[in-house]
């Protein structure tokens, strides 16, 4: 679906993609990990043939965007990070105007229209304007509106981003149906929860580079522990040497992290050194620590 | 070389110029205010012909063309008032409201997301924009017909003209947007759009200008516009409107090119 070697892209002095690799097979739901600026979004209009790389190969759909970009564009669907819906049209028009663009006649327009209205349960909003709607509503808007072309590769750039959890279970739902159907996803996120709910596999962008690629199982066996402890102490006091040998020790601005195979037996381990923490956390090791151990930094501040 | 840069892009497809044109088509259905804004834009002109044109003209009295023949000052106005309802009508569009989807709503780059390419975009908007001007020009071609100040003939030899007119503004008017960097930019516009419908020979021939304000203004589009209906509003055919229609086909092919360009630089990077 996608092949990208040494995909490069800039502005400028600036450059936001350095040099990249990607493979997308059919079927398989991909995503992008990485925070603000690492070059997700650029990736993701060059994959939709929006924006031309600077250098390097692209292929989408096995055909060149630079020539064929109208006949790419014909298969895929996107969903933009910020909602670009048609604020004079009303939601039902939203989807019967779109689906124009994409040559549809008017009554195929309406069919698909319903259908993916009842797809994201907006049936009792057809005849709203837009601006009214939930911010949930808008997203799952926007992406009903990324289906009417019954595309063959979906692109959704932060998909979730803004929205409250109930929102965003509601669309990783919908997604995750998509999915189920065969659609090949392609996805960035700055979220851990959601790369390892939706995606199987995934890259780490950090600076325009990939940083790590693999499924989020197997990115978290080969950058992290099983478990991770959380230690927060009350006092301005270095423990990093007094918590040497329990597990390999990362002091954050905020708290301290122990990467260790059994959290449990860690803690054990700290209260037995007569140390006392205000709060102790022991939880499973997930994409946040592996971007921490690849970066240095965290994800999300 | 107008032709070739058409010519370079002659993989358009009709309809998706069409759906760009069925999206206005939608607006306009959904929202009451979008009535209003159209109602209101032909009756300025009307308002003007009506005050000066017959106002002022009941004291100015007849004035001589300079072939020598003699007409009615409100004969002589009413052609320039349906030319600039053309222009604003075109202008009207191709401004604000193509304004507002490039760089707010962020329509445009929706749009661009499907197989609508950007010069499939600025050509649906130009005729768009060419729908609301003759909606404007017709009106007026009626109110004209009505006050006996063209005849049903020259009316519909005008029509085509004003279609033309509407195209030149239109082109221009998408490509000066494609370069407003805000709101504020629009009071310029608003300003030069005046000024040419005050002295583009609207309501005094522009023989009667100094010189050189004349070589100025026949420089300035909205002249061109004006000699080019006027002539075949009130039936005094000449070459020279060949001349006037070739200024205004250029305007508005230049303007639909360069426009087209802007989207395609500004957003698709």
């Amino acid at each position: 679906m996608i092949y990208a070697r040494g995909l490069i892209k800039r502005f400028g002095d600036f450059t936001a993609v350095d040099g990249i690799d990607l493979d997308v097979a059919p079927g398989e739901a991909f995503g992008f990990l990485g925070p603000n600026g690492a070059g997700k979004s650029s990736t993701m209009r060059m994959i939709s043939c929006v924006s031309m790389p600077t250098a390097g190969e692209l292929r989408i759909l096995g055909m060149d965007p630079v020539r064929e970009g109208p006949r790419i564009r014909a298969r895929l669907g996107v969903c933009p990070q910020l909602d670009n819906l048609d604020p004079d049209l009303n939601v039902r028009e939203n989807l019967t105007t779109y689906a124009r663009y994409f040559g549809l006649s008017k009554s195929e327009a309406r069919s698909r229209a319903q259908n993916l209205l009842e797809f994201v349960q907006l049936q009792e909003k057809a005849t709203s304007t837009v601006e009214p709607l939930s911010g949930g509503m808008k997203r799952r808007l926007t992406i009903a509106r990324s289906l009417i072309n019954n595309p063959d590769l979906v692109l959704l750039d932060e998909p979730t981003t803004g929205l409250d959890p109930q929102a965003r279970h509601l669309l990783w739902e919908r997604l995750f149906r998509l999915k189920q159907q065969g659609t090949t996803l392609v996805l960035t996120t700055h979220y851990m929860d959601e790369a390892e709910q939706l995606c199987d596999r995934l890259v780490v962008m950090d600076g325009g580079r990939i940083a790590a690629e693999g499924s989020p199982r197997s990115l978290i066996e080969t950058h992290s522990t099983p478990e991770v402890v959380e230690l927060r102490f009350t006092d301005e006091v270095d423990y990093t040497g007094k918590l040497e040998g329990i597990g390999r020790v990362d002091p954050l601005p905020d708290r301290i992290l122990l990467y260790t195979d059994d959290g449990d037996a860690a803690v054990n381990e700290v209260h037995r050194r007569g140390l006392t923490p205000s709060s102790v956390l022991v939880r499973r090791s997930s994409l946040e620590d592996v971007f921490l151990q690849l970066t240095g930094r965290t994800l999300v501040d | 070389m107008v032709t070739t840069m058409l010519a370079a892009r002659v993989s358009l497809s009709p309809s998706r110029v069409g759906a760009v044109i069925n999206r206005n088509v939608g607006a306009l259905r959904s929202g009451p205010s979008y009535w209003l804004v159209l109602v209101s834009g032909f009756f300025e002109p009307l308002l003007y012909l009506l005050s000066i044109g017959i106002g002022v003209g009941a004291l100015v009295g007849p004035i001589t063309l300079p072939g020598g023949r003699v007409i009615e000052y409100a004969e002589f106005v009413a052609p320039a008032m349906l030319a600039v309802s053309a222009m604003s009508g075109a202008l009207s569009e191709t401004t604000f409201n193509f304004f507002f989807k490039m760089k707010y709503s962020k329509t445009f780059e929706a749009i661009l997301a499907t197989p609508v390419k950007p010069f499939e975009i600025a050509l649906g908007e130009l005729s768009w924009a060419l729908v609301r001007s003759s909606v404007y020009t017709g009106a007026f071609l009626v109110v004209m017909v009505a006050l006996g100040l063209t005849s049903p003939g020259w009316a519909l030899a005008a029509l085509p003209a004003t279609l033309l007119v509407g195209l030149a503004f239109g082109g221009v008017g998408m490509a000066i947007s494609t370069l407003m960097r805000g709101w504020q930019d629009f009071d310029m516009l608003t300003t030069g759009q005046f000024a040419l419908f005050l002295f583009s020979g609207t309501f005094s021939p522009v023989q009667d200008y100094p010189p050189a304000m004349e070589v100025l203004v026949a420089a300035t589009p909205l002249f061109h516009a004006v000699e080019l209906v006027r002539g075949l509003a009130i039936g005094e055919l000449g070459w020279s409107l060949l001349g006037n229609a070739a200024y205004l086909l250029a305007m508005g092919a230049a303007g639909l090119v360069f426009a087209a360009r802007r989207i395609q630089r500004t957003l698709c990077v």
